[in-house]
């Protein structure tokens, strides 16, 4: 293999320190947990700067930092708007007016939460669907990162994948979620410091935001955009044919903005566990706004080198190719020295690669792929390891890669913490053994993480056909949340809300989402798994679009629903739904505070800054 | 909750940052290996920076250790300035 892709000792060494440390965190808390409260909700304790992090970095996972510099790639700044519009608000709302709610009921889990709110059904069918998309979640993580790190390296697919769910089985099994948690912000801190440098060498190189605006014009109008459309945010949102993303911006602000965003934000019980961990009512409060903070800047580090990686210098084709070696037989071996000559030749031209993105190859053919008009498909996905490879020597690569590495893991551990919390308490608990000791509940805390990563892996066998991780996340989460943010917000918000209003609208929901997917094509797509197969009623220019729209239908379907049902059912009486729902639930006692530490003006300020980020950015 | 999270972090910065600085001295002199970072000896001085970090989280993990579990210092808290400045105003310090 070549220079680029082969590591030396010191790029092992750091990854080594890194496991040695992930699992002696893991090995020093382990006498912490003695009850099941201490493994799944790390005893209630957890300051909320450590929690704001963690709150984050669980978030961040192999979809943020791949995925985000493949949307970077793939549609310039507006990747931003996952951030500024799809996060942020969200993030304020969930630290402001819903923390009281799921900090406030002593609720083990969202899950639970709906059932103390609502009843049992409503909370089994969060809770299987939850635990279904957890797993999922934690697959698509786990093959993401062994298909990298084949490419990339080449290792072996199997292997890296087996080692890596082996170390997250290890820290959870020994300190549970505040093993989790440790290990998110320790992860938190390597993506920082191990993305800063690539952004500082990339800029440099391709001549500072000015540089990177001028070059990537050129890659704009050879796509058919305006010269600033990778550049500037919100200017061609006015329709799905101005902008990379292919939607305007109603869709994007009420489908990415309103439904996902506060779908995930609000309901996913990933990250609200670690505002739950918090040690107390105003710490879970402030958790999502102290993450909102880091979040809103994350643009910076892990979108930019995505749109660098489009810009960057065509030179680094023969390593490109040399990489992908390692996909194929060895038997191929021979043929990648020919290729590589060609490839340096190619790699300027939109026909073989863009910038440092090499084109997705077909697996059967050996051949780039393309779409159905034709044109080379670019692996997105690859954007930032070849950043990576490009800019960092090693010593400096190993830590670049310890931190993608870390992203992946933790990505892993928060979906398979939240598996174990909701199997347990939600299902195990619930449905099949009550009543039983604390002691027994742990013990079955501990087999769930074990089956859970098992389960894990074999999602991460069922793999997808984007070409792009983000979109995949999107479409699942469409289907499963889009629909429980509008169950939620009915439920903590209007005390009319019935059990069977709730039920009634999530199975709706979810039908409305699979009936819209399955009614609706994107431009350039084959019927199958990316909708359309009941029959195309309608086209839409990009998937994102199809996806976004996909959640405003299933939103707005089980909004009106549950309404209705609710309307025709009995509610329950004020008394049980005190500190469950917003007009019965007194308001946090915050007069002896002084006014720039209550969350109102924490929020307020990350608001603000957020207006002004997407101002600058217009 | 029983381990300050500053110490594994500081720990494990001020170790990979010193590796990074100690190869990054090392291998100073090699040009070929540092043309792909523009001729920046990035793995010296973001080793430094890493190092700088390790150590004041280290630092700072060690302070919070010292004082015992749950008890913080009345400044910290509104209840505890509330308290401290009744205190204050009620005569009820020792020495006063």
């Amino acid at each position: 293999m070549t220079r680029a892709t082969s590591l030396v000792w010191i790029d092992y060494a750091v990854m080594v320190v890194y496991f040695v440390f992930v699992l002696g965190i893991g090995f020093a808390l382990k006498r912490y947990m003695r009850t099941s409260t201490d493994f799944f909700l790390s005893g209630r304790s957890i300051p909320a700067w450590i929690t704001g992090l963690a709150f984050i970095s669980a978030n961040l996972g192999a979809q943020e930092v791949i995925g985000m510099g493949a949307s970077g790639a793939k549609y310039g700044i507006a990747t931003s708007h996952f951030y500024w519009v799809g996060a942020i608000p969200a993030m304020i709302f969930v630290g402001i007016f819903m923390m009281p709610f799921y900090y406030g009921s002593r609720a083990r889990s969202v899950p639970e939460y709906l059932k103390l709110r609502f009843d049992e059904k409503t909370r089994g069918l969060n809770a299987v669907s939850f635990a279904v998309m957890t797993v999922f979640s934690s697959g698509i993580s786990m093959y993401a990162m062994g298909k990298l790190f084949n490419l990339l390296l080449g290792w072996d697919f199997n292997f890296s994948m087996i080692v890596s769910a082996l170390i997250v089985l290890g820290y959870i099994f020994l300190g549970g979620l505040t093993s989790a948690i440790y290990n998110e912000v320790l992860q938190f801190f390597l993506i920082v410091f191990g993305f800063a440098p690539l952004v500082f060498l990339g800029l440099r190189d391709v001549g500072g935001w000015d540089g990177l605006k001028a070059k990537l014009a050129v890659v704009s109008t050879a796509n058919g955009y305006a010269p600033t459309a990778l550049t500037e945010s919100w200017r061609f949102m006015d329709a799905p044919a101005h902008n990379p993303i292919g939607v305007e911006w109603f869709g994007l602000v009420m489908g990415l903005g309103f439904v996902l965003s506060f779908g995930y934000w609000c309901t996913d019980f990933l990250v609200v566990q670690r505002a739950m961990a918090a040690d107390s009512m105003a710490a879970a409060r402030k958790t999502p706004l102290i993450a909102a903070v880091p979040k809103m800047f994350f643009p910076f580090l892990v979108i930019l080198p995505g749109m660098i990686a489009l810009a960057a210098g065509s030179q680094a084709a023969a390593p490109i190719r040399a990489a992908q070696a390692g996909q194929r037989a060895e038997a191929r071996q021979e043929g990648t020295q020919a290729r590589a000559g060609e490839a340096n030749d190619a790699a300027s031209t939109n026909t073989v690669g863009r910038g440092i993105i090499p084109p997705k190859i077909n697996e059967e053919t050996g051949q780039p792929a393309r779409d159905s008009r034709g044109n080379v498909v670019l692996d997105y996905d690859l954007a930032t390891p070849m950043m990576l490879v490009h800019y960092f020597p090693s010593g400096m690569l190993g830590l670049g890669l310890t931190a993608l590495l870390a992203s992946f893991m933790s990505g892993m551990a928060g979906n398979v913490t939240a598996f174990n919390t909701v199997w347990t308490y939600d299902i195990y608990q619930s449905y099949i053994k009550r009543g039983a000791t604390d002691e027994h509940y742990l013990w079955m805390g501990r087999a769930a993480t074990v089956f859970g990563i098992a389960l894990s892996v074999a999602a991460a066998y069922v793999a997808a056909s984007f070409n792009n991780i983000m979109d995949l996340l999107q479409l699942v989460f469409a289907f499963v949340n889009a629909p429980l943010f509008a169950t939620f917000a009915l439920g903590m918000f209007w005390r009319r809300t019935t059990g069977h209003g709730a039920f009634t609208g999530l199975v709706a929901g979810t039908l409305a989402a699979a009936l819209h997917h399955g009614l609706t094509l994107s431009q350039g797509a084959v019927a199958g798994i990316k909708g359309g197969f009941l029959g195309v009623a309608k086209t839409y220019p990009s998937e994102l679009g199809q996806t976004f729209w996909t959640a405003i239908c299933a939103f707005t379907t089980c909004f009106v629903v549950s309404i209705v049902v609710s309307m025709l059912t009995r509610p329950r009486p004020d008394a049980e739904l005190r500190g469950l729902v917003y007009s019965l639930t007194p308001k946090p006692e915050e007069a002896h505070v002084e006014w720039y530490k209550r969350p109102a003006a924490l929020a307020i300020a990350v608001l603000v800054l957020t207006v002004i980020l997407n101002i600058i950015f217009f | 909750m029983g381990l300050d999270i500053r110490l594994p972090i500081g720990g494990m910065f001020a170790t990979v940052g010193l590796m990074l600085v100690v190869y990054g001295a090392a291998t100073g002199g090699d040009a070929a290996l540092y043309e792909r970072a523009l001729g920046v000896n990035i793995n010296l001085w973001w080793g430094i920076a890493m190092l700088a970090f390790g150590l004041v989280m280290l630092a700072l993990g060690r302070r919070g250790a010292k004082s015992p579990e749950g008890v913080r210092p009345a400044e910290d808290t509104p209840e505890g300035r509330a308290t401290e400045e009744r205190e204050h105003r009620e005569g009820l310090e020792r020495g006063h």
